[in-house]
């Protein structure tokens, strides 16, 4: 497949995975592996310090994968930028994915507070990539500000409805100097194959890789998918018709009316 | 001396660094950030940073996330 530029740095997976709700670190792993992709994404929590876990990034090869930590949980901008000062203290290169979700029923992204946040966060060297709702002004502000990519959601978090924003997405796409990257709510590897042909960059899916019996498979199945998708966006779709275009010849019939 | 760790009251019966405190609650200093009174330490203060009565710390670290 072509290679995808973020900030410089080259990719030859357009498929970004999260690595929350696995029922173990092994099907993490293995849903990671099997979808070829080369960027995954963690988030930064509290530690019980009464029941202390084994450490996720013992689980995370390095040199295969580009870690994205990503702000979730802010309510803010605030919350945000210091979510993304512990990250890159952690000794992450300076990736954040930026995520403001004050509205904890439908975990949308707020708009004003991710402008916000992308606005200082990018002066502070970091390389920003903001989940944000489909809304095509919104990316561009983003852009002008400086973020590395934009990441507009096809439906909300964890719920695999697919791309129900998707004439905003194709705007988006249509407008975007940046590369963007559908995030959230692709539960199919045809969700992740259509935003693909419409020209999306790359997609990030999680839940639906976390939340089926053989994430490994599932993990397959996305990487095809998006590869389909790419192909197909290369290669150019064939336009929409209305009426019927006979793919057989219309002469030579065993007929003679 | 009390602290604030993670949103909870510990009492500790000595003085500790932040390399000590970290032992003592065995974890493991390249897998957790600290931060402490809402300045982030990054490792190479650990051994130095002295802790005080009234500290507030938070110990964050990567967990699985979309």
């Amino acid at each position: 497949m072509d290679p995808l530029i973020i900030a410089g740095r080259t990719f030859h997976s357009r498929l970004l995975v999260g690595t929350g709700k696995f029922a173990s670190n092994q099907a993490m792993v293995a849903a990671m592996e099997h979808s070829g992709s080369e960027i995954v994404t963690v988030a930064l929590r509290r530690v019980d310090i009464d029941n202390p876990e084994d450490s996720l990034l013992s689980h995370i090869d390095p040199e295969r994968y580009l870690l994205l930590p990503n702000t979730s949980g802010a309510r803010d901008a605030d919350e945000a930028i210091r979510l993304a000062r512990l990250a890159r203290a952690a000794g992450c290169e300076p990736w954040i994915k930026l995520e403001v979700t004050p509205d904890p029923y439908y975990l949308l992204p707020d708009p004003i507070e991710t402008l916000k946040a992308a606005e200082i966060l990018v002066k502070e060297g970091f390389v920003v990539l903001p989940y944000m709702p489909a809304d095509p002004v919104l990316a561009k502000r983003l852009q002008e500000v400086g973020t590395a990519t934009v990441m507009p959601l096809g439906a909300p978090i964890g719920t695999n409805r697919g791309l129900r924003t998707r004439d905003h997405i194709a705007i988006i796409i249509e407008q975007a100097s940046v590369p963007v990257i559908v995030d959230a709510g692709l539960g199919a590897p045809s969700h992740a194959a259509e935003a693909m042909e419409m020209g999306a960059d790359a997609v990030l899916v999680n839940t639906a890789l976390a939340d089926t019996a053989d994430p490994a498979a599932m993990g397959r199945a996305f990487r095809k998918g998006v590869e389909a998708g790419r192909e197909a966006y290369l290669a150019g779709l064939g336009p929409q018709r209305q009426r019927a275009e006979a793919s057989s010849p219309l002469t030579g019939f065993l007929r003679n009316d | 001396m009390r602290l604030k760790i993670n949103g909870q009251l510990q009492n500790f019966a000595q003085e500790l660094s932040i390399s000590q405190l970290l032992e003592q609650l065995q974890l493991v200093p390249e897998q957790v950030v600290v931060e402490l009174n809402r300045e982030i330490l990054t490792v190479d203060r650990h051994a130095t940073t002295r802790l005080n009565d009234g500290d507030t710390l938070e110990l964050i670290q990567f967990v699985g996330g979309g």
